[in-house]
């Protein structure tokens, strides 16, 4: 009843290649940045979001869903499977550091961006195997990007600033005198960076270079008879995408952790980004920011969850185990996604979608 | 030299080692299609069962078969949970699917037995060998050299039963043409269901072999990562890939970091190996033995 | 706009083509020309060599042996980009449209050699990119007029069924505005009728547009119907050429058909 396009005609194909063409979504992004911007500041003006809610859970949550993003440019829409999207951020949380380290006055957001643009420089390098290779030979390759770059961020103390422990710790986050030190600005810097980093790939994989990415992704040979060039193409996609993930890794070490080492940015770091496109959805914007949800909250959900079980019939699960049964359920539930449902979560938004345009007559 | 020649044998007994877990990934891909990320996580599985129990007091001889058993039956569920429904899907899907494996069974493992580093004694002393030191003054481990024999062993049975037996030969049709082998009667599912669990013995016996000389620990499912670049090397197909792209990676990433990593301060063995086959994946994608992929329109 | 079918002059020549698949001969020393504007068709039994045919003229395939004469520049092999770049186009004998995508980003893919804008401008989608895209657009949708898939626009191609996509990825080729376009069995799988509107279809291309048309075809009668010139191969050999009469009264051509012993 709510749903529906119907009565909603498209008089030019300007007004039909809208970013959201059908009224109902505008208004639900507006409704959706109202609460991100105004709503959430609001609540915790008023106190009822701890501080808890947006180190734990906000920002986190936009952080990943930005470095999702990156993957998702490379694995989702230009169908180059990686395992190194740690690497990248990490590329881009040292070199963010070492900018604002060595020159002075360096712009906080210049610096994210030279820190975005190292990390895809990084990338086009470590992609060039996949000129040749392709598949899980380009998967296992790019486990050489992530042992390498955490090796080399570790060994080469330049990098650290020669700090003993390898530990660095971001600088304040200042932009024309205002300091972002609260946990509270934090999230509201870190929201406006990830909603206009969205909203650009959202219009890049509707134009030309998403779609020769896609096309890349869906069939090499049709795409290069065509007259899309796989190299550039492919590279494109490796460096956008680590671009992507480098500033997220530079919003993580500055909004998020405050201090970080090189072994923060570990494979671990990496699959956890991989599970999140493939339970968000795989070549799916909106998917990359559903994943991160899904897999923030995953684990405060099962701590609650274990909490509950203590408190309420006084079943003690010891926190190791607690930790291992948490991997176990990160694991099954690829394994169920996979199976069920390959195009995650934003597949299941979009088929809730179609029914609600027929809700309530279903035919 | 004879540094030289110590480093060179440790580095080629830790490749056969190597070959051994890649062997595991080769079987199961060569049949299936499915290139197995979780081999690692059952590695680790098999050696912290195979502890666990000897630690909760059962004798060696007993907690070896008891092990096996659950890795068949490991095996044979994650080929009907996993595998069986997701038959016919892109490879990459398969291979993302085997991520998730690799995450459940390194929690399973830890939610049975906990988290922390266990020994396993095979009852193997991990000495030089006496003559090999008197004679030549080159130290080689005796654990090393018997692990090795035991994996070497284990990697030619392999090579004999897929090329020589029935049982090989249908793996092979398989690998070639699942269709095919579906239309001369090989039930594709006990296919599938012996090379889970032939690559769950396998596992158990790099298991034991790495857990009695590292100790059981979390580290022993980066052994797979050691042998991802055995497989771009050797190719994902070939059993004799698997075995020389091991001998190449454990000789030349132990002369490697003894050799340069001094220079760039250590610690290269990690990434190594993957950047020696990625050089060589960019001159030759196929692998040592793989076949050559012809793409066709 | 009826100069199209004014037959002109030799735009593509082929000499003395040698293909070799390892020991598989897929062409041996085969020679042919096309002329502008006109319909040149491909027959030949089952691995005759026809495809791979076509896949040298656009340079996904480098024969061993021979030359390409296109547009007066000669080469020893093709290059696919090139080829795209001066005017090649073409489908495929088994389906190779981008799944994941709308028959509508399909077929705006086609026209990805005219695009100026860059992936910046893009992500802005601002100012020229926004005005390119849109006529890129509306030139898309002109194709999917002349092809009534209208109804389809967006719908993922990958829901398709079979005749849809062969048509929407003739609506790709199009996209390109090829001076040659090159069909691999367009018709193959398809009913009466969706071999009726193809033959229109591909007659009102060459017509309208002008397009030279070389094409792969199993059915005799279509290809008598709209072709000007036929070669036939056979085990990758040239066994006859000429006008479709010629070719249906010559006896190599007829003995290749009933399957004679060599
Ligand atoms: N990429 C390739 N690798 C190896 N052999 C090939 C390749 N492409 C074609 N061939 C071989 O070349 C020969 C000609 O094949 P081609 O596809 O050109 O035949 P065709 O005339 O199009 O047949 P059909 O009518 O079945 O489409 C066949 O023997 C085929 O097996
Ligand atoms: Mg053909």
């Amino acid at each position: 009843m709510f749903y529906r396009e119907s009565g909603q005609f498209k008089a030019t194909y300007a007004e039909d290649s809208e970013i959201f063409p059908i009224r109902q979504d505008k208004i639900g992004i507006a409704v959706i940045l109202a609460i991100a911007f105004l709503g959430i500041p609001l609540l915790a003006k008023t106190g009822f979001l701890s501080d808890y809610a947006f180190t734990a859970i906000l920002t986190p949550f936009l952080i990943f869903s930005l470095a999702a993003l990156g993957l998702n440019i490379l694995t989702g829409y230009a169908g180059q499977l990686s395992l190194g999207t740690a690497a990248f951020m990490a590329v881009g949380a040292f070199a963010s550091y070492n900018f604002m380290l060595r020159i002075d006055g360096m712009p906080i957001l210049v610096a994210f961006i030279l820190g975005g643009l190292c990390a895809a420089a990084v990338g086009i390098i470590f992609g060039l195997p996949s000129i040749r290779i392709r598949g899980f030979y380009l998967a296992a390759a790019t486990l050489a990007t992530q042992f390498f770059i955490v090796w080399c961020l570790t060994k080469v103390g330049w990098f650290t600033n020669y700090s003993s422990s390898g530990v660095i710790t971001a600088q304040k986050i200042m932009m024309f005198g205002y300091t972002f030190d609260t946990s509270f600005s934090k999230y509201l810097f870190v929201l406006s960076v990830v909603s206009v980093m969205a909203l650009l790939a959202k219009n890049m994989v509707r134009t030309n270079v998403g779609r020769s990415w896609m096309a890349i992704r869906d069939m090499d040979m049709a795409a290069e008879v065509i007259g899309f060039r796989p190299v550039r193409t492919k590279l494109m996609a490796f460096a956008v995408s680590s671009f992507y993930c480098g500033v997220a890794g530079a919003l993580f070490a500055y909004a998020y952790l405050g201090t970080v080492e090189p072994e923060g940015f570990n494979l671990d770091l990496s699959f956890r980004i991989l599970f999140m496109i493939i339970i968000g959805g795989v070549g799916s914007i909106l998917g990359s920011f559903l994943g991160s949800a899904f897999i923030v909250l995953l684990p405060i959900l099962l701590n609650m969850f274990t909490h509950f079980l203590d408190s309420s019939i006084g079943v003690d699960v010891p926190s190791g185990i607690a930790s291992s049964i948490e991997l176990m359920v990160f694991g099954a539930m690829i394994i169920f996604f996979l199976i069920v449902e390959p195009h995650g979560l934003a597949r299941l938004w979009q088929i809730g979608k179609e029914k609600l345009r027929l809700w309530p007559f279903p035919h | 030299m004879q540094f030289f020649f110590e480093v060179l044998i440790a580095g080629l007994l830790s490749g056969v080692m190597y070959a051994l877990v890649a062997l595991g990934y080769v079987l199961i891909y060569k049949a299936s299609g499915v290139f197995n990320f979780a081999q690692g996580a059952m590695v680790f599985f098999a050696a912290l069962t195979t502890a666990g129990l000897v630690d909760s007091g059962l004798s060696l001889w007993l907690a070896v078969p008891l092990t096996m058993v659950a890795m068949v039956v490991l095996g044979l569920l994650t080929e009907k949970f996993v595998l069986r429904p997701l038959v016919a899907q892109h490879e990459i899907t398969l291979f993302m699917a085997t991520i998730g494996l690799t995450f459940f069974i390194e929690g399973l493992a830890q939610a049975i037995w906990g988290a922390n580093v266990r020994a396993l004694d095979l009852g193997i002393e991990d000495v030089p060998l006496e003559w090999l030191l008197e004679s030549a003054n080159i130290a080689v481990s005796q654990f090393d050299l018997i692990a090795s024999g035991i994996a070497a062993v284990l990697v030619t049975l392999l090579a004999i039963f897929f090329s020589k037996t029935k049982i090989g030969r249908a793996l092979r049709a398989v690998a070639d043409d699942h269709q095919a082998a579906l239309s001369i009667g090989i039930p594709l599912q006990h296919i599938w269901g012996i090379v889970w669990a032939v690559a769950g013995f396998v596992a158990l016996v790099a298991g034991l072999l790495w857990g009695a000389r590292n100790g059981v620990q979390f580290a022993l499912t980066f052994v797979a990562l050691k042998a991802l670049p055995v497989l771009i090397l050797g190719g994902f197909t070939s059993v004799p890939g698997a075995i020389v792209g091991g001998l190449i990676i454990g000789a030349s990433e132990k002369l490697a970091e003894v050799y340069l990593g001094p220079y760039v301060g250590g610690g290269i063995e990690g990434w190594f190996p993957y950047v020696l086959a990625l050089l060589f994946l960019v001159v030759r994608p196929e692998g040592l033995f793989g076949e050559r992929i012809i793409r066709r329109i | 706009m009826d100069e199209g079918r004014k037959i002109g002059e030799v735009i593509l020549d082929l000499k003395n083509i040698s293909l070799r698949f390892g020991g598989v001969n897929a062409l041996t020393d085969i020679s042919f020309d096309v002329r502008q504007h006109e319909i040149r068709a491909i027959i030949g039994p089952n691995g005759a060599g026809k495809s791979s045919m076509l896949n040298v003229i656009n340079g996904v395939y480098r024969p061993q042996e021979g030359e390409i004469v296109y547009l007066g520049k000669h080469r020893h092999d093709m290059d696919t980009y090139e080829a795209a770049k001066s005017g090649i186009a073409r489908t495929f004998q088994n389906i190779a449209l981008f799944k994941g995508m709308t028959v509508l980003d399909n077929i705006m893919t086609g026209r990805n050699l005219k695009m100026k804008s860059n992936f910046l401008l893009d992500a802005l989608y601002w100012g020229p990119a926004q005005r390119e895209e849109i006529a890129h657009r509306r030139k898309v949708e002109e194709i999917i007029d002349f092809l009534e898939i209208q109804h389809i626009r967006k719908t993922p191609v990958g829901r398709l069924p079979y005749g849809l996509q062969k048509r929407v990825e003739l609506a790709r080729a199009l996209a390109a505005e090829p001076s040659i376009l090159l069909l691999d069995e367009p018709m193959a799988g398809m009913n009466v009728e969706e071999k009726q509107d193809m033959c229109r279809f591909i007659l009102d291309v060459n017509d309208q547009l002008g397009t030279t048309i070389v094409l792969i075809e199993h059915d005799m009668g279509v290809v008598m119907d709209i072709s000007d010139r036929v070669v036939v191969l056979d085990y990758g050999r040239k066994i006859a050429d000429g006008t479709p009469d010629e070719v249906r009264s010559n006896q190599d051509v007829i003995d290749a058909y009933l399957g004679v012993a060599h």
